[in-house]
């Protein structure tokens, strides 16, 4: 019989305002094993700890359960706690009398009843509990980063400063990502490409780092410390080692119609490129789809202009398969599509365009060369207006539920460059709210209005339609002046909400790691452990995990980084001892378990065993308890019961099931 | 059966939630301060397919009104695979279930993520209600282990 | 229960929208094609039923020049729908009024030639009742 001591925490009001804790203490003294109870303001406290390893001491306790917050919350707290005292810490149960009663509850004695059902639950499942060990498992000391964006640099920079190998995965055939489309950052107006391209470069001359780009996670396998990854490097058709980058196959390619990903359509490239000048690597790739020599045969000029005979038009996919320790998502964002909102024109005309479009336009290496002009006619606009929130802040399912927080701010930039180099042209602001939380981000956009004459109007834009002269009539509402406005435009800017790249959610699936309704990845926790996936091993770094600036990206890469370190410098992790285990007595080796197994934990091995007197030798399963991660999926395949998990045994289970339907 | 006596009725319902995504969700909704009914009772289990079908069977011989299973979303499985074997596992379970007598409404599977607060609420809301207006459920007997 | 606040209950059960949803974009007021017509803005209904002012919405102009043209119903980004409210209020007083409902002869001789066709269909699909 277990000796059982059972702790109520008031958790200052959050439990003790709806649960009478007194009463649910005072009940735990009738409950089978039950030899000591008692509550206290705040368990977790030093002094609520010294309490448990107290009575843990002078009353031998053999289990506890601690009536407090979600065990995803102190749990391990509590099971330290008592292996200072010398007890197992699998031999502690948590009754969640916050979550899931307390703050749902407002009833007192309702509250206090279901408190005391759940902590007879938990009685009852450690009074079958039984002492477990956690075994070792190695790491591997080598990281890997989904996504070259700055995220991804930042992160697998920290990293390599630290001294562990990193391998970049990256879709495109550059890295960069979203920032190297941007013409000035805000709230300082730094030129992107001038602080993003000294990083590349840095990524790249790095000896810890390794760029896969033009490549794509295939497949992953493992857990974390020890995670098996496929890498599918998509043909290239042009020898990394051999090319020296100089660029004439691409001026001298035929085929030069295919928009271009980089200028978000608004230009084309050829079908041998590099997205962008600054490039890294700065290897061109053949894009099959346009190149004449794969459509007819007939061509192959690039291969003749090429000096150093780098052209291969017979590569084709390669697959390589890595170890790592951890993996880092950065696969940050993209803009939503815009055809559910018909009402702004943009795919009526040319002139009404995304910020990130704008963005091309005003940079120097853009499809404009960096000159404001109309896409329609190439004629400098002299009326601008800007619509916010497109897409951001919806209810309905056009767009999405969340702020894209990075609008206000690029809106402000954009309002404020445009003013400064071209002072003749007008710009008006639509906005629903300003929103501009951050150092030095409201004097940013105070500036744009007080400075650079910014008109901003509160209210939004209900329709742009296109004039046959070719303006933009916009029909929007002034709340303040509770007016409706007309006003002609040359060219309307839409700051269309950001979503998360939609491969993320292969991704996920792939990593097992959970991902929200909106396809952003779920942190551990929302306040304590942000850049953390709930499965072990996975980090995130970047907008995946949320919008967020560039700022905010940096900062959170480099939390991503440090968190990623910290696994690779152990030299061995402890396993979840939760592990599968089977009766051997039971057991008829009949395989069921083994083909259910997601992580091929279970072998057959032919052994002796003694059945009541009997010896024979029979095939029987085994569980490698550093391979078991505990899901339970064998123990309810296995026909003979054989099949078991500790900590969450039938026997506890069914335990609970009683004490709630009592 | 009268208006009145379902007026008083409590129906014990249980609720087998995964750790990773349904256990979480339920959380989120506590932190939200999402309400739901008293009678549910959380069980925490490592994954949705370690709930055995007899889990299940006990809670209605126990005299249960309800039962209810939350994993993580087609695909989100934290171990891959596991809700699809509790998918399956449970549709027969219930059908069979349902055959004995056990209506069909007192059994439910909702995938419920982490990130999904709201909707476990929702969905204890709903399910409670469901089974109040169900009533009592026929206990689960074992004959043999009644005295003939 | 006060009889305003009564108004305002009835209000949002006929029209199913929660004006609590209304985040004040005004993309209703942008919308609006009798926006100049009206004394109180589309955008502004959703604060009158809020502040349970439905006497002040029963007594507007607005109420008779929204065409239920449904363009805010559309567009709103919050799914408040201040065309539904609207369409709520009217219902609300011709029921107070009782049934004095125009015999379908009596129309033609009421009607304004200005007045845009949508309006009289969408009358007529309101009160066919």
């Amino acid at each position: 019989m277990q000796r059982i001591g059972v702790f109520v925490c008031h958790c200052g009001t959050n439990i003790a305002a709806t649960v009478d804790v007194k009463k649910v203490a005072e009940m735990a003294l009738h409950e089978p094993g039950v030899v000591h109870a008692e509550d206290y303001a705040y368990m977790c406290s030093e002094a609520g700890q010294e309490l448990i390893h107290k009575a843990i001491k002078e009353k031998h306790l053999t289990g506890l359960v601690v009536c407090s917050c979600s065990p995803r919350m102190h749990e391990t707290t509590f099971r330290n706690a008592a292996e200072k005292a010398g007890l197992n810490p699998y031999m502690v149960e948590i009754a969640n009398i916050r979550e899931h009663c307390s703050w749902i509850h407002k009833d007192i004695e309702e509250a206090t009843e279901k408190a005391v059902i759940l902590m007879r639950a938990a009685i009852a499942k450690v009074n079958l509990d039984a002492p477990l060990k956690p075994g070792e498992s190695h790491v591997t000391k080598r990281a890997l980063v989904i996504g070259g964006g700055i995220a991804g640099i930042q992160t697998a920079l920290d990293i390599a400063e630290a001294g562990y190998p990193v391998d970049i995965v990256e879709k495109t055939p550059s890295i960069g990502g979203r920032m190297s489309q941007l013409d000035k950052t805000f709230p300082t107006l730094d030129c992107s490409s001038c602080i993003l391209t000294p990083k590349m470069g840095e990524v790249n001359a790095h000896p810890n780092i390794n760029i896969y780009t033009y490549s794509e996670v295939e497949s992953v396998s493992g857990f974390v410390g020890d995670f098996t990854v496929e890498i599918r490097r998509k043909a290239r058709s042009v020898d990394m080692d051999k090319c020296t980058g100089c660029g004439v196959c691409q001026d001298k390619c035929p085929s030069k119609k295919t928009p271009s990903e980089f200028n978000r359509g608004l230009g084309t490239r050829s079908a041998i490129y590099t997205p962008f000048a600054q490039a890294v690597p700065n290897v061109p790739v053949i894009d099959r789809d346009a190149c004449i020599k794969f459509k007819t045969g007939k061509c192959g000029i690039c291969s003749k202009v090429c000096l150093a005979g780098a052209i291969d038009y017979d590569q084709t996919d390669e697959i390589v398969t890595e170890k790592y320790g951890a993996i880092v998502v950065a696969t940050g964002f993209d803009m939503i599509k815009l055809d559910k909102y018909d009402e702004y024109a943009y795919s009526q005309s040319k002139d009404v365009i995304t910020s990130l479009e704008l963005e091309r336009i005003m940079n120097a290496a853009g499809p404009t060369g960096g000159h404001l002009e109309r896409l329609s006619d190439g004629k400098a606009p002299k009326e601008i207006v800007f619509i916010q929130c497109v897409g951001s802040r919806c209810a309905d399912d056009r767009g999405k539920s969340y702020c894209s927080k990075v609008c206000c701010m690029y809106t402000a930039k954009h309002a404020m460059l445009i003013r400064d180099k071209y002072p003749d042209v007008n710009v008006t602001v639509f906005y629903i709210d300003v929103r501009t939380p951050g150092k030095n981000f409201d004097e940013f956009y105070r500036r744009a209005v007080e400075e650079y004459g910014v008109n901003y109007i509160k209210g939004q834009v209900g329709k742009v339609i296109p004039q046959p002269d070719g303006k933009l009539l916009v029909q929007g509402a002034d709340l303040l002046d509770n007016k409706q406005i007309l006003k002609e435009a040359d060219m309307v800017v839409l700051a269309a909400a950001i979503e998360p790249n939609p491969d993320v959610r292969k991704i996920a699936t792939m990593l097992t790691a959970s991902i929200d309704t909106n396809n952003f990845l779920t942190e551990a926790h929302a306040k304590l452990r942000p850049v953390e996936s709930p499965t072990a091993g996975i980090f995130l770094s970047g907008v995946c995990q949320g919008p967020k600036d560039i700022p905010e990206t940096v900062s959170q890469a480099g939390a991503a980084a440090v968190k990623a370190i910290g696994l690779l410098a152990k030299d061995k992790l402890l396993t979840n001892p939760c592990t599968a285990q089977s009766d051997e007595l039971l057991c008829n080796g009949c395989s069921q378990c083994a083909n259910v197994c997601p992580y091929g934990a279970i072998t057959y091995e032919n052994k002796e065993v003694n059945d009541h007197g009997i010896r024979e030798i029979r095939r029987l399963a085994v569980v490698n308890d550093a391979l078991c991660q505990g899901c339970g999926a064998c123990t309810v395949t296995c026909p003979s019961g054989a099949m078991d998990l500790q900590g969450f045994s039938n026997r506890q289970i069914l335990a609970e099931v009683d004490a709630i339907c009592r | 059966m009268s208006i009145e006596k379902n007026e008083e009725f409590r129906p014990k319902i249980v609720a087998f939630c995964c750790n990773w995504c349904s256990y979480a969700g339920a959380d989120l909704a506590g932190s939200s301060r999402m309400t739901y009914s008293a009678d549910v009772k959380i069980i925490r289990v490592p994954c949705s397919c370690r709930v055995n079908p007899m889990f299940i069977l006990r809670a209605f011989e126990r005299g249960a009104d309800g039962v209810i299973m939350c994993g993580c979303h087609p695909g989100d499985c934290h171990y891959t695979s596991g809700n699809y074997y509790a998918r399956r596992r449970m549709t027969l379970l219930f059908s069979m279930l349902d055959y004995i007598g056990v209506e069909s409404g007192r059994t439910r599977v909702e995938w419920v993520s982490a990130a999904e607060g709201a909707k476990f609420s929702e969905t204890m809301h709903e399910f409670v209600d469901k089974i109040t207006s169900l009533g009592k459920n026929v206990r689960l007997e074992d004959l043999r282990c009644r005295n003939l | 229960m006060k009889t305003e606040q009564k108004r305002a209950e009835m209000i949002k059960e006929i029209s199913g929208v929660n004006p609590l949803k209304c985040m004040k974009c005004g993309k209703c007021s942008a919308s609006c094609p009798s926006y100049n017509e009206m004394d109180i803005k589309p955008h502004q209904f959703v604060s009158y039923v809020i502040n349970e002012d439905i006497e002040s919405l029963a007594e507007s102009k607005s109420l008779w020049k929204c065409l239920s043209c449904f363009a805010c119903v559309e567009r709103c980004p919050r799914d408040v729908k201040p065309g539904k409210l609207i369409d709520a209020a009217r219902q609300i007083v011709v029921r107070e009024r009782g049934r004095n409902y125009l015999l379908a002869d009596e129309i033609p001789e009421l009607v304004d030639p200005d007045t845009p066709q949508q309006l009289l269909v969408s009358a007529l699909r309101r009160y066919r009742r």
